[in-house]
């Protein structure tokens, strides 16, 4: 075999692993290695899993598509740290699957919104944003004050844990009983709350 | 320290790194070896025909695309020798982004800190009559308060009203930055009275400020708001600022003063927050959103008066 322009363009089967050759150095360089980084595998101090309710709201976050709107991601400028607090750290989203960094922000980031507001504004807020914030945008998602569906909760967690989520086994067994008598609204600010509060709120 | 599990990663983004570069200038001198033909002579032949009659020349590279290629191998190079990009090689320049940050903040905190400090020494009252730090409190004000308190100020239903003279923690510009600093959690307990007791009261309570309500149920209701509701509200419903407990007696209601908004209250309490902001914001900034609020008020006490 010479490596001629005539041979690889009639020996399609060469072609095709030349192509993906060239197309995977990329990935093998930039992708491949952060799998064997302490800073992207390792969580930072204080960081915990999504209890069965937090969760279960984070499930609710994907399933209303508040990522197309909202990221989860803090750079590292000023101008993005004074309002919204410290920048955001790989090791915080290790128990993330998949993570919600987002790319876009029709609304403002939501890494750090865990004890921002209250609970009470939040329900307000999710039910009706112009009832808090006239100038907002966002949809109303009234429908959300309706009983939580958790009945796959413990496959959701198993799942997990098999990609490296600490969760025990009591926490598979509690998490139907913590789900019970809550409102999908419940859990979706369970899991506000609880967003970026691993790092102290310092900028 | 490598941030790798292991010194191999380093060695492997070297080395894939390195690699393709040479590899893309290898292929580019592979290339750049056909040569141009002169004027008027007829270019080499590709060797293959499609669609029967479908050939192609074997022409150079465009020089000016070759020659840009090349310079960005080299740039590439020099890149690679000054910035991180190597495995764990950190570069002549010893860039990181976080210290890039740290040096932005640095120089902010150069240029700000001293604005911020000048008001800080002052007291609230001189900070708050001060038309630039007015102006900087709004801004701050719009940022990080607005959310709930409305970018008015005027706040919503169930979030304060700033800009008017009524005051639940009191509104006293020490009392103002405590609130921001420390937060407040204002708790209603849910469910002290029920049913026509709770119909009675809620009657009583709309009387204390001049609504209409049903004098029997009123008088009814008075026994009721002694026993369940003065420990906060006061006996005389005037309210208590310790506990943040609203005065009833006023025009200013936090929910609403219909029958049926009191009734929710009474039934199923009301628990809301507001969270504290010392980690959050600092002091400085504290202080000059606490004078900006203080101004506010202290404009709608004037107004109100005249």
């Amino acid at each position: 075999m010479k490596l001629t322009h005539d041979f690889i363009e009639r020996k399609i089967g060469w072609m095709i692993v030349f192509v993906l050759l060239v197309v995977s150095v990329g990935g093998l360089v930039e992708i491949v290695p952060l799998f064997f980084q302490k800073s992207t595998t390792q969580p930072v101090a204080g960081l915990k899993p999504y209890t069965a309710v937090q969760l279960s709201g984070r499930d609710i976050y994907l399933r209303e598509g508040c990522y197309n709107c909202h990221s989860q991601m803090i750079r590292p400028f000023r101008a993005e740290t004074e309002r919204y607090g410290h920048y955001s750290v790989a090791g915080e989203f290790v128990y993330d699957h998949p993570f919600q960094w987002g790319s876009k922000r029709t609304g403002p980031d939501l890494h750090r919104v865990g004890g921002r507001y209250s609970d009470e504004w939040h329900r307000v807020h999710l039910l009706n944003p112009r009832d808090v914030v006239p100038e907002s945008n966002m949809p109303a998602y009234f429908w959300l004050d309706r009983p939580l569906d958790g009945s796959d909760i413990e496959a959701r967690m198993r799942a997990l844990r098999l990609v490296g989520v600490p969760y025990t086994d009591e926490d598979i067994k509690d998490a139907a009983t913590q789900l019970k008598g809550k409102t999908e609204l419940d859990a979706l600010v369970a899991y506000l709350q609880g967003l970026g509060t691993a790092l102290k709120q310092t900028r | 320290m490598s941030d790798f599990v292991s010194g191999f990663w380093s060695v492997y983004v070297a080395l894939v790194t390195g690699v393709s570069i040479l590899g893309c200038g290898v292929f580019l001198w592979m290339q750049s070896k056909v040569k141009q033909v002169p004027a008027g002579a007829e270019p080499e032949l590709k060797d293959h025909v499609w669609d029967e009659d479908l050939q192609e020349y074997n022409n150079p590279l465009p020089r000016w695309w070759m020659w840009l290629f090349y310079i960005t191998i080299v740039f590439a190079l020099g890149y690679l020798a000054v910035y991180p990009g190597l495995g764990s090689y950190k570069g002549s320049f010893g860039w990181t982004s976080a210290r890039e940050y740290e040096d932005e903040m640095q120089k902010a905190n150069a240029q700000y800190a001293p604005i911020f400090e000048q008001f800080a020494r002052q007291d609230l009252k001189s900070v708050a009559a001060d038309p630039k730090a007015r102006q900087m409190g709004e801004r701050l004000f719009v940022t990080y308060c607005a959310q709930c308190h409305g970018s008015d100020a005027r706040g919503a239903k169930g979030f304060p009203n700033l800009a008017d003279s009524d005051w639940l923690y009191g509104g006293e510009p020490e009392q103002i930055k405590q609130s921001i600093l420390e937060g407040r959690n204002g708790v209603m307990p849910p469910g002290l009275l029920a049913g026509e007791e709770a119909k009675d009261a809620a009657h009583y309570v709309r009387s204390l400020s001049g609504l209409a309500a049903d004098s029997i149920r009123v008088a009814r209701g008075k026994e009721k708001f002694a026993a369940s509701c003065s420990a906060c509200h006061g006996p005389d419903g005037k309210g208590m600022q310790a506990v943040g407990a609203p005065n009833l007696t006023d025009q200013t209601w936090l929910y609403g003063s219909s029958e049926t908004t009191i009734l929710e209250g009474i039934a199923k309490g009301r628990n809301n927050q507001m969270p504290a902001h010392k980690e959050f914001l600092g002091e400085a900034k504290a202080h000059l959103l606490a004078a900006y609020v203080y101004g506010l008020s202290a404009d709608a006490a004037r107004t109100d008066k005249k």
